[in-house]
């Protein structure tokens, strides 16, 4: 039977990638709770994830020198979006602590379960390079 | 690596919201400092917080940070108090004393701290994703 890493870690491994992205984006709209009209993101975990499914592997925009500009605010082949709030402010700030602290565990969490799979499907291949 | 770059966006956090405490903590200790003249009277003093942008980021992140601007002493009206027997007084018998809001300042003072929280809870959870990285497979 062929191995490969691939089809061994399965959709993890891109996974990993982007919660450990987005683990910064909502890390940096908290930095951003007291900045007047700063207006916080978010990745569209979803779109981004059937993009690299599509694509095959995760990927931005070719260029062919080094002064060539990435467009802003895109990742992963999708658009990072603009969070929108449940009470806005009066300074234009978007970030509710609440909301973010919330997505923020819960991305934590989802990095840590990939990490547990991918951790796991090595040690199977471990196991079976020993022939225990 | 990505992970890595939490610690300084948290970082950078920690560091405004201190600045802030600090700017607070000299309000409330300065908000009773009389002055005999217009122009020697303690200002209250707030930070002003900016977003740290980088204009070409791509997979690294848009947004790095937070960081402090300035510090800007309040505009509003400097109280005038009628107090006859103090040293600094003017002719009149009126002290300049300092805009400071105590109240604003305590406010400012909790939502700081609170901040300070939060931005300590990202870098835990931070440093956990992180050491579990490191142990994958093991």
């Amino acid at each position: 039977m062929p191995m490969n890493f691939d089809s061994i870690l399965g959709p993890h491994e891109k996974a990993l990638n982007m919660q450990a992205y987005r683990a910064r984006i909502l890390g940096a709209n908290l930095a951003n709770s007291d900045t007047p009209g700063y207006k916080a993101r978010d990745l569209d975990f979803k779109a981004a994830m059937s993009e690299a499914e599509t694509a095959g592997s995760i990927r931005s925009l070719v260029t062919t020198s080094k002064m060539h500009i990435q467009p802003e605010g895109y990742a992963f082949g999708a658009e990072l979006l603009y969070r929108r709030p449940l009470q806005p402010s009066l300074d234009g700030n978007t970030v509710e602590t609440q909301v973010e602290m919330a997505e923020f565990s819960e991305n934590a969490m989802r990095y840590l379960t990939s990490l547990r799979i991918v951790g796991g499907r090595f040690n199977k291949m471990l196991s079976a390079l020993r022939g225990e | 690596m990505s992970l890595f770059n939490l610690f300084d966006t948290a970082g950078s956090a920690l560091h405004a919201q201190t600045i802030r405490l600090n700017t607070t903590s000299s309000n409330l200790a300065n908000a009773n400092s009389a002055s005999s003249s217009n122009g020697d009277t303690y200002r209250a003093r707030q930070p002003v917080f900016s977003a740290i942008v980088d204009q070409f980021a791509t997979e690294e992140g848009a947004v790095k940070g937070v960081r402090v601007m300035g510090i800007v002493e309040s505009q509003t009206p400097l109280r005038h108090e009628y107090q006859p027997g103090h040293p600094l007084a003017d002719e009149e018998g009126y002290v300049f004393m300092p805009n400071v809001n105590v109240v604003e300042e305590m406010a400012n003072m909790i939502s700081a701290s609170r901040s300070y929280q939060t931005n300590v809870e990202v870098m835990n959870t931070a440093k956990q994703m992180l050491m579990r990285t490191l142990s994958m497979g093991q």
